[in-house]
């Protein structure tokens, strides 16, 4: 039991635990203290100020985000003092902000824009300073993009980047009226170590950092009919997308948004969850290649532990950080670069579809996606296999533009071929899922038997959010073509958010640890809390959007990647065996190391 | 510096003994009960401006419980005006070293530092030659108590204490939250204590003549007399040891030229007091305090050219993290250029003073808390001068 400390606030007498913030005990009174620079995810920077309280013999007014209880506080958040010092303060952002809010991508969504319409700010009380500053607006990334003139330096992006995150391509650059939020010597995103997770466009208050958006490209293909618009829709897509139309977090929606994709026009409607589990047949074999190369073969340059790759931030990042462990990445494309090669091959060829007409649309709860898509290896269909990624928020907004009614929608299914998921598909969206659908699959081949827990749940490796997980799994009574396994204690490790990811790869680096597979999501909870995801995301949404993914793996019937039956049937019409030549050519790449600035 | 420039008091100035670190090896002997008891019976504040009684704060830092404290001596002397460090490190380096290794011995630290403002790098050669000769005798003296000197990049926010833990960590120059104070955590997250070069100055004279001597300068709020930098209008600038207390009418009779419009006292952060309040000033903590900057303005002068430069100082100098802070001093600067022009009406200087209020109410840190000090002081006294 902590201590609890009495104070009061607004003439009502509370008693909170001690370590609380004025801000948050406020808040067990439902009393909503505005903010703009705090964030649930992110330590304190009390910098913004807006969130400040009048406090009785106190001659300042100090921030409740930063301002811890203390015994016979009394506390005023709506004082005369109050309205006008925080009137003040938005007025003031909004001097040095571009409010050109019609051209702004986050109209509607913005925190500054609800507190100036909160605070009735029509009286433009200061000078407008815009014109006078030199803002940029960085476009050249294919994933993100910065504008300056939209920033009010609350440094979420900064922290995100630093503390979630441990890349630190953003940083504060310059004092005084120049300060500005910066990367490396001012290098655009592109250049820099951003890995596009886009954690800090989840968090910007503004239109300062928005993904790229390409939904009038998406209309374009859709409404060209020498066009045939394929789509695939991620995992943790369906587990949010609620969120973005209005929905309570935790909601799952696949039939809704199924639905709504016909409705808008996608020729096809079908799901990243096949290439998922066919990722977990290919990965989980050249898993088991690369330890038997190691254990039986003794082969000195097979690479272990072996590391995930569906993550496209984390691929930047090692790429960038840990470019000597490149050759420990599963060389299986993430499930939707796999998807799209697919779709301008084996799709096309079984449509009869030329697949110059074929335009490849993916939903992904991701930024990173976007440059993966446009990364030049993902190319091996001779066309670009993924024409377009759309975040799980732009398609809430394709959605909003088409006039559907989302809650109203019918459940309907996704389309065959390749439309096919199953519960180890799905759990790809949270952390640690990716590990227990592999888990699922290899102990099974090896043994003949299913995964050692019940209901197939295996909770050890479900990861938690911000913590490194580490689990081993003893393989045991192996069929007689795997006797090298018998007895094997397979260690897994599972990290989510990027600082995880560093610790992990330095443990192994330092020889401190023996792994022998590693699964790394770039956002904090796996893609559920991924940069793509409609915002708010925070610690609570994460939690019941987990809840959800779950629930979903326990409501397939099937639940198995290798029981998927369009997986099977495409190793039988096309790829013919897992680790095959054709999917060498196709499912299969390689990455390059990156400068560390 | 010649004789004349030094006036009333010689103690901070005022010669060593023959002995070196005699002060020292002295206090050394006396248990950290009897020091903090005479610290706190001299009444001695911090000469930083803040004023922050000194006893205080080494007693709530030794209280703190912790594996390691420090002491932190702030050299980073950038307040305009101010250059009374500079010249006390030039000419006594010795009693600041000693300040230091007493508060070492009071608070339980082994490490002390200095953080030199970047523009003072200069000193560092006679500076090193001085610390040797400490470290010597604090050996010699059984005391183990290091000091290290570390030099500022010119940032003036890094004279604001948590900015200066930060800078020393090696991070970006920026106030953290309050609280934790310094006392609980401060540099390396420790208890630290952070004191101006003349409080610790002032603490090794208290340690020398007793705290009865030390208390017949100055009076009951201030207590012991101050070095002031005198600048501007004024036939002969420079540093001067006075008592505390002191009216401005007395004040500006020995240093002004006879045509002195206003004075600056403590800086750019600091307040204007126009000649009709002279006689009612007290320099000092029970009327206006000063870290020792003290600027003469004549009748030549423009009040509103000296708030424009000291605006744009502060818009330059702020770190830029906190809103009323880094939008506050451009709107403030703009404003008065804009109302100069006539682009604005005079009212909005209401609109402005109003703005500098809440500045002083929600700022992060000092630096943006007392920027209303100079701009309503100066907007007060001096209207006409910045409508026409």
């Amino acid at each position: 039991m902590s201590k609890k400390i009495n104070l009061t606030i607004d003439g009502i007498k509370v008693s909170v635990d001690e370590g609380m913030t004025i801000l948050e005990a406020a808040r067990t009174l439902n009393i909503h203290i505005p903010t703009l620079c705090y964030h649930e995810d992110l330590c304190v920077a009390g910098n913004c100020r807006v969130c400040v309280v009048e406090q009785e013999k106190v001659k300042n007014l100090p921030a409740s985000c930063a301002m811890p209880v203390a015994e016979g506080m009394i506390i005023h958040t709506n004082s005369m003092k109050v309205r006008m010092a925080r009137k003040h303060i938005v007025e003031l952002l909004l001097s040095e902000h571009n409010a050109d809010c019609t051209k702004c991508y986050k109209n509607g969504n913005c925190e500054l824009q609800g507190l100036a319409s909160q605070m009735l700010t029509g009286d433009h009380l200061f000078l407008d300073l815009v014109p006078d500053k030199n803002y940029t607006i960085d476009m050249f990334n294919t994933a993100i993009v910065k504008d300056d003139s939209r920033c009010i330096r609350c440094q979420r992006c900064v922290r995100t980047c630093e503390e979630l995150q441990s890349v630190s391509a953003l940083g504060v650059a310059y004092k005084g009226d120049k300060m500005k939020i910066s990367t490396f010597f001012e290098h655009p995103l592109f250049e820099v170590v951003c890995t596009n997770c886009g954690q800090c466009v989840n968090r910007c208050p503004t239109g300062a950092l928005i993904e790229r958006n390409y939904i009038d490209q998406v209309w374009d293909a859709i409404y060209d009919p020498t066009k045939h618009v394929v789509v695939q829709t991620a995992p943790a897509v369906r587990i949010a997308l609620g969120e973005a139309l209005g929905l309570a977090p935790g909601k799952i929606v696949t039939g809704k948004m199924v639905a709504a994709l016909k409705r808008l026009g996608f020729d096809s409607v079908l799901d990243t969850d096949f290439t998922a589990d066919l990722t977990i047949i290919e990965e989980g074999h050249e898993l088991l290649t690369r330890l038997k190369g190691a254990l039986v073969d003794k082969d000195p340059t097979v690479a272990l532990p072996m590391a995930t790759s569906c993550s496209p931030g984390w691929i930047k990042f090692i790429e960038h950080t840990f470019p000597e462990y490149l050759a420990n990445l599963s060389t299986c494309k993430s499930p939707q670069q796999m998807f799209g090669a697919l779709a301008k091959t084996y799709y096309a060829q079984k449509r009869k579809i030329d697949p110059k007409n074929i335009v490849s649309v993916s939903i992904m709860p991701c930024t990173a996606k976007k440059f993966e898509a446009n990364r030049p290896e993902m190319r091996s269909s001779g066309y670009k296999d993924v024409d377009y990624v759309l975040t799980t928020r732009e398609l809430g907004i394709m959605i909003k533009q088409a006039g559907l009614e989302f809650e109203g929608l019918p459940e309907e299914k996704f389309d065959s071929f390749m439309g096919a998921s199953t519960g180890a598909a799905v759990i790809f969206g949270s952390t640690g899922g990716v590990m227990e659908a592999a888990l699922r699959t290899v102990y099974e081949v090896v043994t003949g038997r299913e995964v050692p827990f019940d209901g197939l749940n295996i909770v050890p490796v479900r990861g938690t959010e911000g913590e490194i997980r580490e689990a081993t799994i003893r393989i045991e009574k192996v069929k007689p073509e795997w006797s090298f396994l018998e007895g094997v204690d397979l260690n897994c490790v599972v990290a989510n958010g990027l600082a995880n990811a560093k610790k992990v790869m330095q443990n192994v680096k330092d020889g401190k640890a023996n792994y022998h597979f590693i699964e790394i999501m770039a956002c904090p909870g796996g893609c559920l809390g991924g940069g793509g995801q409609p915002i708010p995301t925070n610690k609570d949404i994460r939690s019941k959007r987990k809840s959800a993914i779950y629930e979903e793996d326990m409501g397939m019937p099937i639940r198995k990647s290798h029981e998927n039956p369009e997986v099977a049937a495409i190793y039988e019409e096309f790829l013919e065996k897992p680790l095959g030549h054709k999917s060498h050519e196709l499912l299969h790449t390689h990455y390059t190391p990156r400068k560390r600035y | 510096m010649s004789e004349q420039t030094l006036k009333r008091v010689d103690l901070i100035f005022g010669e060593y003994s023959n002995v070196k670190y005699k002060v020292l090896a002295d206090t050394l002997k006396r248990s950290n009960e009897e020091i903090l008891k005479d610290l706190l019976d001299s009444g001695l504040r911090g000469r930083g401006g803040a004023g922050f009684p000194t006893a205080m704060k080494w007693k709530y830092t030794a209280e703190t419980p912790s594996d390691e404290r420090f002491v932190i001596c702030n050299a980073d002397e950038g307040e305009p005006g101010t250059f009374k460090d500079r010249e006390i490190l030039l000419r006594v380096p010795r009693k600041v070293f000693s300040g230091m290794a007493i508060c070492g011995k009071v608070i339980g630290a082994k490490k002390g530092y200095m953080y030199l403002r970047g523009e003072y790098r200069f000193m560092i050669p006679e500076l090193m030659k001085e610390l040797e000769i400490y470290n010597d005798h604090a050996k010699m003296l059984g005391h183990d108590f290091e000091i290290e000197i570390r030099l500022g990049s010119g940032a003036y926010i890094c004279g604001e204490e948590s900015a200066l833990f930060e800078s020393m960590e090696g991070g970006r120059g920026e106030p953290r939250n309050k609280p934790p104070y310094p006392t609980i955590s401060g540099f390396m997250k420790k208890p630290t204590v952070i004191n101006n070069v003349e409080t610790f100055v002032n603490v090794m004279m208290i340690m020398r003549l007793g705290p009865e001597q030390y208390k017949k300068l100055g009076t009951t709020d201030s207590r012991g007399s101050k070095v002031f930098s005198v600048s501007g209008d004024t036939p002969i600038p420079g540093i001067y040891e006075l008592e505390l207390g002191m009216s401005l009418d007395r004040f500006v009779d020995e240093f002004g030229d006879g045509d002195t419009k206003a004075v600056q006292v403590g800086g750019a952060s600091g307040f204007c007091v126009p000649r009709k309040k002279f006689k009612e000033t007290v320099i000092g903590f029970e009327g206006v305090p000063t870290g020792g900057s003290m600027m003469i303005f004549n009748s030549s002068r423009s009040m509103y050219n000296v708030l424009h430069n000291y605006l744009e100082f502060f818009e330059e100098e702020s770190c830029g993290q906190c809103t009323p802070c880094r939008v506050g001093c451009q709107q403030l600067r703009k404003g008065i250029v804009a109302v100069k022009k006539g682009e604005k009406k005079a009212v909005y200087l209401d609109q402005l003073m109003k703005l500098s209020e809440s500045m002083k109410l929600t700022a992060k840190c000092g630096l943006g808390q007392s920027v209303a000090n100079s701009f309503s002081s100066i907007v007060n006294n001096f209207k006409e001068e910045m409508i026409y």
